[in-house]
């Protein structure tokens, strides 16, 4: 890959609680190219969003990011100065959130709203923040853009807003956007048609994206590339189609065998057995060796990254291949 | 939005109307007024005549509708003590309390959302700290004790102020005020932080919570992660975002501070109604109290109305009468 517009490396965002340090995110890293969209898929608790606010430097107290570099298109942002920071986000890179309900203010309209995150970066005169504004919603599909300015969050629908949120998020064209399950909440129908528009509009405008999400199904309809994060380490990476048809690691192979599609209609789901462990009392090693099938005494250290033809996995039983890591 | 005023408008007149039965039964039930009005040594013609005059003969239900119909007409009866008109005795009283009030239950407001904000924004911080332990003094320490100790420090020890009485007072629009002179202002002080300790400590801790609970919402992320500096945060989503509780304590304050700020004012001996009301319950000077409950609830009404006016122009849902 030539030069990644979004290149992280090692990163380790810890929180300090009272009950202990809790490893979100430890030791995470992968490259985006310009204009490609990654699906970053896990479990609840997985360090998912922790990892997209660490990209950004919105870890809220007492977590913060401890180690690591995450490199925007060449400037180091871990250890940037706040104010350069906050210049960077909304016009380099940009999130979007789960529940669009809670993320625009009800009580401003949507035209303010834009005009205030316009102005957070740019002189504009009034009327053409208007016209930016108009375009951008024309843009995600909102109808009649130009009078809904003038309307409140509150007298839109649940996709609507999304769409909204979405187009705040893309006001500036930034290199990066940060998707956090931002279809979860919607109708299917809805979704369907926000992830098409989504993948467009990336593709327009040369945006890379990380997107964020539980559901391996839809990740994988819209992503050309796949992270599986699991206690906050990538367990697999690689291209989607690859990883979907050969899983190397037993925990994407169990998410990908429980999708409904993957099962006989009549038949129970899969399901991966156990539950996702306490951040605060892993086990050494794998974090995955309580749940995992192969479980050997190898696994109570913790695998090194395996890579093999642009994908890579950390386990020392992976499957697929009856190759086992060399001791 | 028209029928929305209209509807609150009849239940005012209800709750009014409610109101001056449960005053008018109340005040009936309290002592009769003649035992004190009338000196004991009076002849039986005498007491008859005065309580003829009084309009005491009458059994409750007509003195009730009298003094319904004279009100109706604006006119709320005299005074049994001073016989003078009751409207003119309270309106003689009521801009002490007035400029009072107004300068204590706004500073307080002001004052005090501006350090619950920083107290919930910087919550670890000692100053915010410090704001926190200043606001548990304001809520606990009575309020007589505090205006007692206003008056020991900074007119007996330190002879800075003045420790009662109106001062200099300038005539605007035929009324009497002492806000616009510097003597008036110098008497006004120490009753207003009296009177505004209380109200200061609320709005600190309502402000606090409010921008705690706002704060650590995805709205707040959100305007930060599309690159809005903290200040715009803090006055353009925060400020609205928190309004809607304050707003409400600030009417109920300033309705229950204008009808009884009776312990400062008395402290203070600054001749406001609260002083007024006091007094005419000593003495069951019947219409007096009668005319000042009905007044403070016809204040509270007209506060809760002007207040649901003003959710209604700061928050759209409420506006268009949706919860969203």
């Amino acid at each position: 890959m030539t030069d990644p517009v979004l290149s992280v490396e090692n990163l380790c965002t810890h929180f300090f609680t009272r009950a202990g340090v809790v490893k979100a995110v430890d030791g995470v890293s992968f490259d985006l190219a310009r204009g490609e969209i990654m699906g970053l898929v896990g479990e609840s608790g997985s360090g998912k969003t922790v990892t997209g606010f660490s990209l950004l430097g919105l870890v809220d107290p007492p977590g913060r990011i401890v180690r690591g570099s995450v490199r925007l298109a060449g400037t180091e942002l871990t250890t940037l100065p706040d104010a350069r920071l906050r210049a960077l986000r909304g016009r380099e890179i940009s999130m979007i959130f789960q529940d669009p309900i809670a993320t625009l203010n009800p009580m401003l309209t949507i035209g303010q709203q834009m005009k205030l995150a316009i102005d957070a970066h740019e002189r504009l005169s009034r009327r053409a923040a208007t016209a930016r504004s108009t375009e951008l919603l024309t843009q995600v599909g909102i109808p009649s853009a130009a009078a809904r300015l003038r309307a409140y969050p509150h007298e839109f629908s649940g996709g609507m807003r999304q769409r909204v949120a979405i187009a705040i998020a893309l006001l500036h064209r930034p290199a990066v956007i940060v998707a956090d399950e931002p279809t979860t909440a919607l109708d299917v129908s809805i979704q369907a048609q926000i992830l098409l528009q989504m993948r467009d509009l990336a593709r327009e405008t040369g945006t890379a994206m990380i997107w964020i999400s539980h559901d391996l199904a839809v990740v994988s309809s819209l992503a050309s590339k796949l992270a599986v994060m699991y206690a906050g380490r990538i367990v697999e990476q690689g291209p989607t189609a690859t990883l979907l048809r050969d899983p190397r690691h037993p925990y994407t192979a169990g998410l990908i065998a429980s999708l409904p599609a993957m099962t006989k209609p009549g038949t129970p789901l899969t399901q991966i057995r156990g539950t996702t462990p306490s951040l605060l009392s892993l086990p050494p090693g794998c974090p995955f060796a309580p749940r995992c099938g192969k479980t050997t005494d190898r696994c109570r250290e913790e695998p090194a990254l395996t890579e093999e033809n642009g994908r890579g996995w950390r386990c020392f039983h992976p499957e697929g291949s009856n190759q086992e890591v060399p001791a | 939005m028209l029928g929305f005023v209209i509807q609150r408008f009849i239940q005012a007149v209800g709750v009014m109307a409610v109101m001056s039965v449960i005053v008018f039964c109340g005040v009936y039930a309290i002592g009769n007024p003649i035992d004190i009005v009338i000196p004991p040594e009076a002849t039986q013609d005498i007491r008859e005549d005065a309580i003829r005059r009084l309009g005491l003969d009458q059994p409750l239900y007509r003195q009730y509708f009298i003094f319904m119909s004279n009100l109706l007409q604006g006119d709320l009866g005299r005074s049994f003590v001073y016989n003078i008109p009751v409207l003119d005795l309270i309106g003689g009283r009521l801009p002490a309390t007035l400029e009072l009030v107004l300068i204590s239950v706004i500073s307080a407001t002001f004052i005090g959302v501006t350090l619950g904000i920083y107290a919930g924004y910087r919550p670890e911080s000692w100053l915010a700290r410090t704001i926190m332990a200043v606001s548990v003094l304001g809520f606990s320490v009575p309020s007589f004790w505090v205006g007692l100790i206003l008056i020991l420090t900074f007119a007996v020890n330190l002879g800075w102020l003045p420790a009662g009485g109106r001062g200099d007072t300038v005539m605007i629009a035929g009324i009497e005020w002492s806000f616009p002179t510097l003597n008036g202002l110098s008497h006004i002080l120490l009753p207003a932080i009296n009177l505004a300790l209380f109200k200061l400590a609320m709005m600190i801790r309502l402000a606090r919570a409010g921008t705690r609970e706002i704060m650590l919402t995805d709205t707040i992320k959100f305007a930060r992660a599309a690159g809005l500096s903290e200040a715009t945060i803090l006055r353009r989503h925060l400020l609205k975002l928190i309004s809607i509780p304050i707003i409400t304590v600030f009417g109920l304050e300033l309705g229950s501070t204008l009808a009884f700020a009776v312990v400062t004012e008395t402290i203070f001996s600054w001749p406001g109604v609260g002083k007024l009301i006091i007094d005419s319950i000593a003495v069951l000077d019947r219409p007096v109290m009668v005319a000042y409950l009905i007044l403070v609830a016809f204040l509270f009404v007209t506060i809760n109305f002007v207040i649901d006016l003003v959710f209604a122009l700061i928050d759209p849902r409420v506006r268009n009468g949706v919860s969203a």
